[in-house]
């Protein structure tokens, strides 16, 4: 099978899995959503009080298993890190700030987008935008630095969280809380959601499927691996929505599932998730695949993305469908500042000319 | 025979694409060699390279380690 074929048959997956995991009782366009579902944990948990935002996610314990298992079985489970891993955690907190004003991560964006909400229009903007910005920065040489192979200890936090995970989702200690009400309490069966999530964890990990990678090659090589997957997760999902769920369809800006209408902040949102996904080199979706094939700076960049998750609830930063809110706003243009810093302070053209390319004669 | 090499172990996405362009922009008949660790950047690589009219031998070398070599 060429790579182009798999790459969209991996996109149709997702997808399709994003439609059937709504029929089946997710939330509205939410299907599949990395930063809607590690919230929905880090307040299971008890690490924000939310109450409409509390479940464990079987389909995140699914995508850290399932990459987990394929990698291991495709001798690439490699255990590895060191590369700024505190300036990861920072990036992967404000990504999910900006996620969580927009409501979504970039997959979501996707899965909105297929359902007629207009609002992911302007999402997508913001995201390419900042895919934009933090591709000028590549070119002039940014770089987190180096990782290194590690002893391989590390490597297994991700498959440990998903058990550890799965045995609360299971057993129900007094401890966790689940919402009785809201997105947080609409949830397609664990058996379907986690099958699904294995699905996806196993088959990204073999096709590398990522939102901001998609974005960032078109733009910065003319490459469109995996654009094509992404059309095709727009596409199946569509296709989906139209065929399974029409009632549901709704074309337009207003009274969208959980979103809401302000432009400025979707479109910031956005921005920052764009810009702090390009600069970590992957979009959530692809940081939990790598967090799981041993990648311990992708594991600390999805600390970062629960611990901006809990704080975006405990602080009002969060939108709701009725709109953004003040203090989600400042967080944004702090996270845009201090995510800029970064990259201007990590792009040191000469140096890694120096280290990376050398010629012999 | 003379050769250009680029060293892209542990560098994150697109890093080893980036210093593989920048390597190729410049290709004057010189062999290119190229260092990676994971798959994921040998197939990267390997795509934009093949995009750009360029065949590419992959090797691996020990401790985990790929070569990849790159030439018109």
């Amino acid at each position: 099978m060429s790579s182009r074929l798999q790459i969209i048959l991996s996109g149709l997956m997702v997808g399709k899995l994003g439609t059937i995991l709504v029929l089946f009782g997710n939330p509205v366009n939410m299907g599949v959503c990395v930063a809607c579902f590690y919230r929905d944990i880090a307040g299971s948990v008890g690490l924000h009080q939310a109450g409409v935002v509390q479940y464990i996610r079987p389909e995140i314990i699914g995508f850290i298993l399932g990459a987990f298992i394929i990698s291991k079985m495709k001798g690439e489970f490699r255990v590895r890190g060191g590369s700024s891993p505190i300036i990861r955690f920072l990036l992967g907190f404000f990504l999910m700030i900006g996620a969580l004003v927009f409501l979504g991560c970039p997959l979501r964006m996707i899965l909105r987008l297929a359902n007629g909400d207009l609002n992911a229009v302007t999402g997508l903007f913001g995201y390419v935008a900042g895919i934009f910005v933090g591709i000028q920065f590549i070119k002039q040489g940014f770089s987190l630095g180096r990782s290194v192979k590690q002893k391989p200890v590390g490597g297994y936090t991700m498959p440990l969280f998903a058990v550890v995970l799965l045995a609360l989702l299971l057993l129900r200690p007094a401890f966790i809380t689940f919402s009785t009400e809201g997105p947080g309490a609409a949830a397609a069966p664990i058996w379907m959601a986690l099958g699904a999530g294995l699905l996806i964890g196993g088959v990204l990990q073999r096709t590398r499927l990522c939102t901001a990678g998609g974005f960032r090659d078109a733009i910065l090589i003319k490459d469109y691996h995996f654009m094509w997957g992404l059309i095709a997760i727009f596409v199946a999902n569509l296709a989906g929505n139209l065929i399974f769920n029409f009632e549901a369809f709704n074309l337009g800006f207003e009274g969208q599932p959980i979103a809401h209408t302000d432009h400025l902040w979707n479109f910031m949102g956005m921005t920052l998730v764009g810009l702090t996904a390009v600069l970590l080199g992957g979009c959530p979706l692809r940081q939990t695949i790598l967090a799981s094939e041993g990648d311990t700076d992708a594991i600390i960049t999805v600390v970062g993305l629960v611990a901006g998750a809990a704080f975006a609830h405990n602080f009002g930063l969060a939108s709701s469908p009725a709109g953004s809110t003040f203090n989600g706003q400042v967080a944004v243009m702090i996270g845009l500042a201090v995510t800029l810093g970064i990259a201007v302070l990590s792009t040191q053209t000469s140096v890694s000319m120096e280290r990376g390319v050398k010629s012999n004669v | 025979m003379s050769k250009t090499q680029v060293d892209a172990r542990g560098r994150s996405c697109p890093e080893p694409v980036i210093l593989t362009k920048k390597a190729l922009d410049q290709y004057n008949g010189e062999v290119v060699e190229v260092l990676v660790d994971l798959e994921v950047a040998v197939e990267n690589i390997r795509r934009y390279a093949e995009n750009h009219g360029f065949a590419v031998s992959i090797s691996e070398l020990s401790g985990e380690d790929y070569q990849l070599t790159i030439k018109k």
